[in-house]
């Protein structure tokens, strides 16, 4: 270990779970933390720079750029990260659930070939989740707007849309409007 | 002629023919965040390699000390020049570019030395420490001057020149167009880092997880650069985050190699997005000088072009990449005599090779430009000079080959065309040119439309010997693939599933995973072509293995082979009539296996006057621009694409309007914001913060017909659709920014200060 390493020990709790960190630099971002420590890439590490969009994470219910945020300044709070998505009716963070049945919007991203190589994809299922949970019928201006911190590279964008629009079709449905 | 826009939902489940939609197979753990990509792989007592580059764009190395990384703790070796074993340079086409740097750098980003330690941070402090004493030398920059200058290669200057020369050069039409374009350097901006993860055996050989578009080739430069024998190289394909032809050279495989096998631990490499920027090749930037020869009515009658491209340091694809711009300069169009000089020279900018369109676009931008201009001196509507022009079967092109295939040229236009305009922009936030800044004034917008048509090759050309292989096994219903084919998100798996069950008539399928010792070459993930080259293969493998199943089973009911008839749909007729039964089904408990190699038709390299059949297959689109301008500030926002595509046929739908929504996309991005920014030599924006792509905001509304005319030659008559969307949506939006400003707009990407 080089010689600016300290070597704290703190827990981080991610998707439901008190999950300890021993021997992380103190400067690690919560990417690095839960990537390469904790042995969670579903956030991504296209940029590291907070311009991408592609980690982001829930951190006590707020939309982050996972590599913008130090792990330790974590430490108490609420983390989800896209493989503690639950659907509907569970609780959140039940990971034995999450990987057995899609989400809503992970269901409608593959369904409407919101998917290519992926890299982007599982920021953008959390940036959707969070949009819908905080707008459940957002206009076609609200979800760009709402988007438009994900990049995507493959997609054009066009079939991310039309992922978010059968989303909030069938949750308008089942909730009767 | 297939109306994209509402794809049909003959899909949503794993199953699916061609011409469904069903879901992707890697679709649930990409989803689910499961999916492993090149920068998420993990291997116990793995350590972290990271790359040491050069600052300046052209230097001499008086001194190289990694002693000081050496003593950091954690810090497992250092590798440099010195300690590769085999070639010490490497090349897509020619091995011309160093593993390392030894006395001289030509670009910045260079690759010097690599370490690799315990962790990330660790590997940045030695960088860091490594101590390189550079004597600056002057750069070359000025692709123009750099025939003439000193060669800053002992492989000279000049990468390739090539001449087309058609017709009669003395020949003059009624009416003269000229102009000088150019074209900024673009970047493929694939989201997952160039990565993987190197894991050395016990007998001087290494695994290779990486991101590739070809595993063999990749095997074939690192085996050399290892001085390794090719079997003791084992590439497998780590999770492609992208690619778009920035994947075609090798990045970090060698790299990740030497270190594994220095230090005897699994070596993980993984580029920060400053590094990708100079850590793969980009578009090349073009200057063209255009002279257009038309009759009073319309009709071209002669193309002058000089092209020029800047190749950057090193050849990589650059040979190719002049070839095919200098083939397409002229568009799709019908033109008798053509003459085009095409340069592709080195200099110390950042190497260029392979991107999404590979020569066709920088040329497509001039000619389209050109077009236009002509069709303004003649009073034409653009469209009408276009469909007058426009290339068909039968026609011959200025390499002196004849179209044999499809040529839907017209088709295109008129189906990019039939769209009815959008209204005008309304009053939302991101509706008007600035977006979320709202900084124009409405009453002074102005909108414009513009029309451009381009085309290119499918395939490798120019005489390659461009083979796929494939296997298919049959056994208990189950339909086993294997292919090598680089999955980089195009959805080649969803392809040959679907193929596979077409064939077969079966339901399951199972790819396996590429892997360079356990499977022959699919080739490249490029070029448009694994569609036609490996689902080729998938289909010839499972013919081959559906043949034998039909053979047993005409055994087993006690009939002759011929009383036994291969469907279209997967199934297995008896000429006795009775109901028909799935190869799958016929198959019963019996195991049947096959290997295929497809290969196209041959190609012949082009003579000393540019002529000869050196393609494959061609591929058209045209595309609608409508654009909104605010003239105080010059800010451009893209309303909406409208296109019409040759694809021959449609084995997917979501996964076409995918490809043609994602080109377009970045057709529009080199129109209006994505260029590296070069500054004597130096990279001026190399992050995500000053290299804009676009955001889901900047995306256009985008319409997409399919032209649906089988190609003769083709697999299920099916034209590859990567690269048509991204050649003539950047000259469809210059156009229409042209249209809604006056201004004589002769670059790409566009930026403000050229508008006001």
């Amino acid at each position: 270990m080089s010689t600016e390493t300290v070597e704290p020990t703190y827990e981080l709790t991610v998707n439901g779970v008190v999950r300890p960190v021993a021997g992380a630099h103190q400067g690690d971002s919560l990417l690095h933390v839960l990537r390469d420590r904790l042995g969670l890439p579903g956030a991504k590490n296209a940029c590291e720079q907070g311009e991408c969009g592609s980690c982001s994470v829930l951190v006590d219910g707020v939309l982050v750029c996972a590599c913008l945020e130090l792990a330790e300044a974590a430490v108490g709070c609420a983390i989800t990260t896209v493989e503690g998505l639950a659907p509907a009716g569970a609780e959140p963070g039940d990971a034995a659930l999450a990987s057995d049945v899609l989400t809503d919007v992970q269901q409608a991203m593959v369904e409407a070939g919101g998917v290519q190589c992926g890299f982007c994809t599982p920021g953008f299922v959390v940036a959707i989740h969070d949009l819908l949970d905080r707008v459940p019928e957002p206009s076609p201006l609200d979800v760009r707007e709402a988007l438009a911190g994900n990049l995507c590279r493959c997609t054009g964008y066009g079939r991310i849309l039309a992922a978010v629009d059968q989303v909030v079709a069938v949750r308008s449905r089942s909730n009767g409007d | 002629m297939t109306d994209l826009q509402a794809p049909p939902s003959r899909g949503g489940s794993a199953g699916g023919r061609v011409g469904d939609s069903p879901i992707r197979p890697d679709g649930r753990p990409k989803v689910q965040g499961r999916f492993a990509f090149s920068s998420d792989l993990y291997a116990e007592g793995m350590l972290w390699g990271r790359t040491l580059r050069s600052p300046h764009p052209h230097a001499r190395i008086v001194a190289l000390d990694v002693g000081p990384a050496l003593a950091i703790a954690g810090v497992s070796c250092v590798v440099t020049a010195d300690d590769v074993p085999g070639a010490a340079t490497y090349g897509l086409i020619s091995a011309d570019q160093p593993v390392f740097a030894r006395d001289v750098v030509r670009y910045v980003g260079e690759p010097v030395a690599a370490v690799a330690a315990d962790h990330p941070d660790t590997a940045r402090q030695a960088l860091d420490a490594i101590v390189v004493t550079y004597e600056p030398l002057p750069p070359l920059v000025d692709a123009e001057a750099a025939p003439d200058e000193p060669p800053i290669h002992p492989d000279g200057n000049v990468i390739r020149r090539i001449v087309v020369s058609h017709g009669d050069a003395e020949v003059t039409g009624d009416v003269v167009v000229e102009g000088t374009y150019e074209v900024g350097m673009q970047d493929q901006a694939f989201l997952g880092p160039e990565s993987g993860l190197a894991v050395p055996d016990s007998e001087g050989g290494v695994d290779l997880w990486v991101a590739t578009q070809w595993l063999h080739e990749d095997r074939d430069q690192v085996a050399a650069c290892l001085g390794l024998a090719p079997e003791q190289v084992r590439l497998h394909l780590g999770g492609v985050g992208g690619a778009f032809g920035g994947r075609e050279d090798v990045s970090m495989q060698v790299h990740a190699c030497l270190l594994a096998l220095a230090s005897g631990h699994p070596v993980k490499m993984s580029y920060l997005r400053d590094e990708s920027f100079l850590g793969h090749v980009h578009r090349h930037p073009a200057r063209m000088r255009y002279r257009h020869h038309a009759t009073w009515d319309g009709r071209l009658v002669k193309v002058e072009a000089d092209l020029l491209l800047d190749g950057g340091a090193y050849a990589s694809s650059s040979a190719a990449v002049v070839s095919n711009a200098a083939r397409f300069a002229c568009g799709p169009y019908r033109v008798p005599h053509a003459f085009i000089d095409a340069l592709v020279v080195r200099t110390n900018n950042p190497p260029c090779g392979a991107m999404r369109g590979f020569g066709a676009v920088q040329v497509c931008f001039a000619h389209e430009a050109q077009m236009d201009r002509l069709a303004a001196r003649l009073g034409l509507d653009p469209v009408e000079l276009r469909l007058k022009n426009a290339l068909g079967p039968g026609d011959v092109l200025p390499t002196g080959q004849v179209v044999t295939g499809t040529a839907p040229v017209a088709e295109c236009v008129r189906a990019a065309v039939s769209y009815p305009l959008p209204p005008p922009a309304g009053d939302g936030v991101l509706e008007r040119p600035g977006g979320a800044g709202r900084t124009d004034d409405p009453s002074r917008t102005r909108r414009g439309v513009g029309v451009a048509v381009g085309y290119k090759n499918l395939m490798y050309s120019e005489g390659f010997d461009d083979t796929s292989e494939a296997r298919v096994r049959l056994a208990g219903g189950v339909a086993t693939v294997s292919c090598a084919v680089a999955e980089v998100g195009q959805g080649f798996v969803t392809i040959a599933g679907q193929i596979a069950r077409t064939v077969l008539g079966c339901e399951a399928v199972v790819l396996e995973p590429p892997d360079s010792a356990a499977m022959g070459s699919a080739g490249s993930s490029s070029a448009s072509r694994q569609t036609w080259m490996s689902g080729g293969a998938v289909e010839r493998a499972c013919r081959l293995v559906a043949d034998q199943v039909r053979s047993a089973y005409a055994r087993r009911l006690g009939v002759a082979p011929e009383a036994v008839a291969r469907a279209d749909d997967g199934s297995l007729v008896l000429a006795a009539g009775g109901p028909s039964v799935t190869v799958a089904e016929a198959a019963g408990d019996e195991v049947f296996e096959a290997s295929a190699v497809h290969r196209h038709r041959p190609t012949v390299p082009l003579d000393e006057r540019g002529q000869g059949d050196a393609d494959v297959s061609f591929v058209f689109a045209a595309h609608r621009a409508v654009v909104d301008v605010d003239p105080d500030l010059g800010l451009v926002r893209v309303v909406q694409i409208t296109t019409g595509q040759d694809v021959g046929r449609v084995l997917n739908p979501t996964q076409v309007i995918g490809q043609i929504e994602g080109g377009i996309a970045q057709g529009v991005g080199l129109a209006v914001m994505e260029e590296i920014v070069m500054d004597a030599g130096l990279v001026r924006n190399p992050s995500f913060t000053d290299y804009l792509i676009p955001t889901v905001a900047d995306a256009p509304e985008v319409l997409a017909t399919c032209i649906e005319q089988p190609e003769p030659d083709a697999p299920f008559g099916a034209k590859g659709v990567g690269e048509p969307p991204t050649i003539s949506s950047t000259a469809a939006v210059a156009a229409a920014i042209r249209a809604a400003t006056g201004v004589d707009v002769t670059r790409v990407p566009v930026r403000p200060w050229d508008l006001v």
